[in-house]
C-alpha cells in the first residue's frame, strides 16, 4: 500500500488494527438473537399446516439475520450511549473496533438481505413482519422512545415480541389470535425483565440520560409497576392453554413457573434497602430469562410431540 | 503504524475477506438448495 503512495490514515481507522470477524458477531448481539430464534422457532412449530423443513431452516436464519441487523443498528445509533454506560462501554463501537459508519453499512445490508430473502423465499407476511420488526427496534425504540420516556421498553418491546408471530407467518402465510397470544406474552414480560435490571443499573441509566423508570419515577413506583406487569404477565401466558395451544403439561408450567415469577416480584416490591435490593432485582432479571425460557420451551416440546404422534398415526383419544 | 499494527492490520483485512467470500458463497448455495426446495423436479418443467 505504501508503495502506492496512499496515505494508510484514508483507508483505515486511526488507531485501529481493523475489525475482526469477532466483533461483527458481537454487533449483531448473539443472545438475543438466540432468544428471538428460539421464540420464532416455537412459533413455527405451533402453526398448523406444513412447510418444508429447508425453507423453514431459511427462514430461521432470515430470523436470526434479522435480529441481528436489528442489533447492529442500534448499536450504530446507540454508540454515544453505549460508551457512557458500563454495561455497554465493551461494545465493538465504544471500544473502537468498528466504526459507526462500518455498523450501519453492516446493519443495513443485513437487514435488506434477511427481509428481501424471507420474502422471496418464504412468504411476504413473515418477510414484512420481519421489515416491521427491524423498523420497529430501530425507529420507534431506539430512536423516537429510549431517550425520550419511562415508557421506552413498554411500547417498544414489540420489537421483541414479533419472532414468534413471524415463526407463524412463514408456516402458515398469516396471522392469527393464537400467535398474537405469543407476542403479548413476549410483550408483557418486556418491562418486568427490563426493569429488574434498570433498578440495580439505574446510575448507569442516569449517567447516561437514558429515563429508564427507576430514574425518572424513582425505585418505588418502579417496583408497583414490576408487581403489576409481572401480575398481568402470568395470566397472560395462561391463554395459550385457554386456546388449547399449549396443554395441560403447559398448564401446570405456567401455574408453577408464574408463581415463582410473582413471588419473586413481590420480594423486589418488599426488600427496599441495600444490597439485598439490589440482590433481589438481580435474581426477578435472572429468573424472567428462565421463566420465558420454561414457558415456549413447554410450548415446543408439547407440539413436537404432537407431530410425533400425528406422524407415526398413534391417537393419544 | 508500527509494523506489528501493520501485520495485525493486514492479518483481520484477509480474515474478513475470507468472511465476505464464504458468506457469498452460502448465500449462493442457499438460493440453490432453496429454488430446489420450493420447485421440486418442476425446475427443469419448461416449454422450449
Amino acid at each position: 500500500m505504501a508503495d502506492l503512495g496512499i496515505p494508510l490514515s484514508s483507508t483505515r481507522p486511526a488507531n485501529l488494527v481493523g475489525a475482526s470477524v469477532s466483533d461483527f458477531i458481537a454487533l449483531m448481539k448473539p443472545r438475543v438473537m438466540s432468544l428471538v430464534v428460539f421464540t420464532a422457532f416455537t412459533g413455527m412449530m405451533l402453526a398448523p399446516g406444513h412447510l418444508n423443513p429447508v425453507l423453514a431452516g431459511i427462514a430461521m436464519l432470515c430470523i436470526a439475520v434479522g435480529a441481528g441487523a436489528s442489533g447492529a443498528l442500534n448499536m450504530w445509533y446507540d454508540a454515544d450511549i453505549d460508551a457512557r454506560m458500563q454495561r455497554t462501554a465493551a461494545r465493538p463501537i465504544p471500544r473502537g473496533a468498528v466504526s459507526r459508519e462500518e455498523a450501519l453499512t453492516f446493519g443495513v445490508i443485513l437487514a435488506i438481505g434477511s427481509v428481501t430473502t424471507l420474502g422471496l423465499v418464504v412468504n411476504w407476511v413473515a418477510g414484512g413482519l420481519l421489515a416491521i420488526t427491524i423498523a420497529f427496534y430501530l425507529i420507534v425504540y431506539t430512536m423516537w422512545l429510549k431517550r425520550r420516556t419511562p415508557q421506552n421498553i413498554v411500547i417498544g418491546g414489540a420489537a421483541g415480541a414479533f419472532p414468534p408471530m413471524i415463526g407463524w407467518a412463514a408456516a402458515t402465510g398469516g396471522i392469527s389470535l393464537e400467535s398474537i397470544v405469543l407476542f403479548l406474552i413476549i410483550f408483557m414480560w418486556t418491562p418486568p425483565h427490563f426493569w429488574a435490571l434498570a433498578l440495580y443499573r439505574a446510575r448507569d441509566y442516569e449517567r447516561a440520560g437514558v429515563p429508564m423508570l427507576p430514574v425518572v419515577a424513582g425505585a418505588d413506583e418502579t417496583r408497583k409497576q414490576i408487581v403489576i406487569y409481572s401480575a398481568l404477565l402470568v395470566m397472560v401466558a395462561f391463554l395459550p392453554a385457554l386456546l388449547q395451544l399449549g396443554g395441560s403439561i403447559y398448564a401446570l408450567s405456567a401455574i408453577a413457573a408464574g408463581s415463582i415469577l410473582l413471588s419473586l416480584a413481590l420480594t423486589v416490591h418488599r426488600v427496599r434497602e441495600g444490597r439485598e435490593a439490589d440482590r433481589a432485582a438481580q435474581r426477578l432479571f435472572a429468573y424472567s430469562i428462565v421463566y420465558l425460557f420454561v414457558l415456549f420451551a413447554v410450548l415446543l416440546l408439547e407440539a413436537a410431540f404432537g407431530r410425533y404422534l400425528s406422524l407415526t398415526g398413534v391417537s393419544l383419544a | 503504524m508500527s509494523d506489528e499494527e501493520q501485520r495485525e492490520w493486514e492479518r483481520r483485512r484477509k480474515t474478513r475477506s475470507v468472511a465476505i467470500a464464504l458468506a457469498l458463497a452460502a448465500l449462493v448455495i442457499l438460493f440453490y438448495i432453496a429454488t430446489i426446495a420450493r420447485l421440486g423436479g418442476n425446475v427443469m418443467n419448461r416449454p422450449l
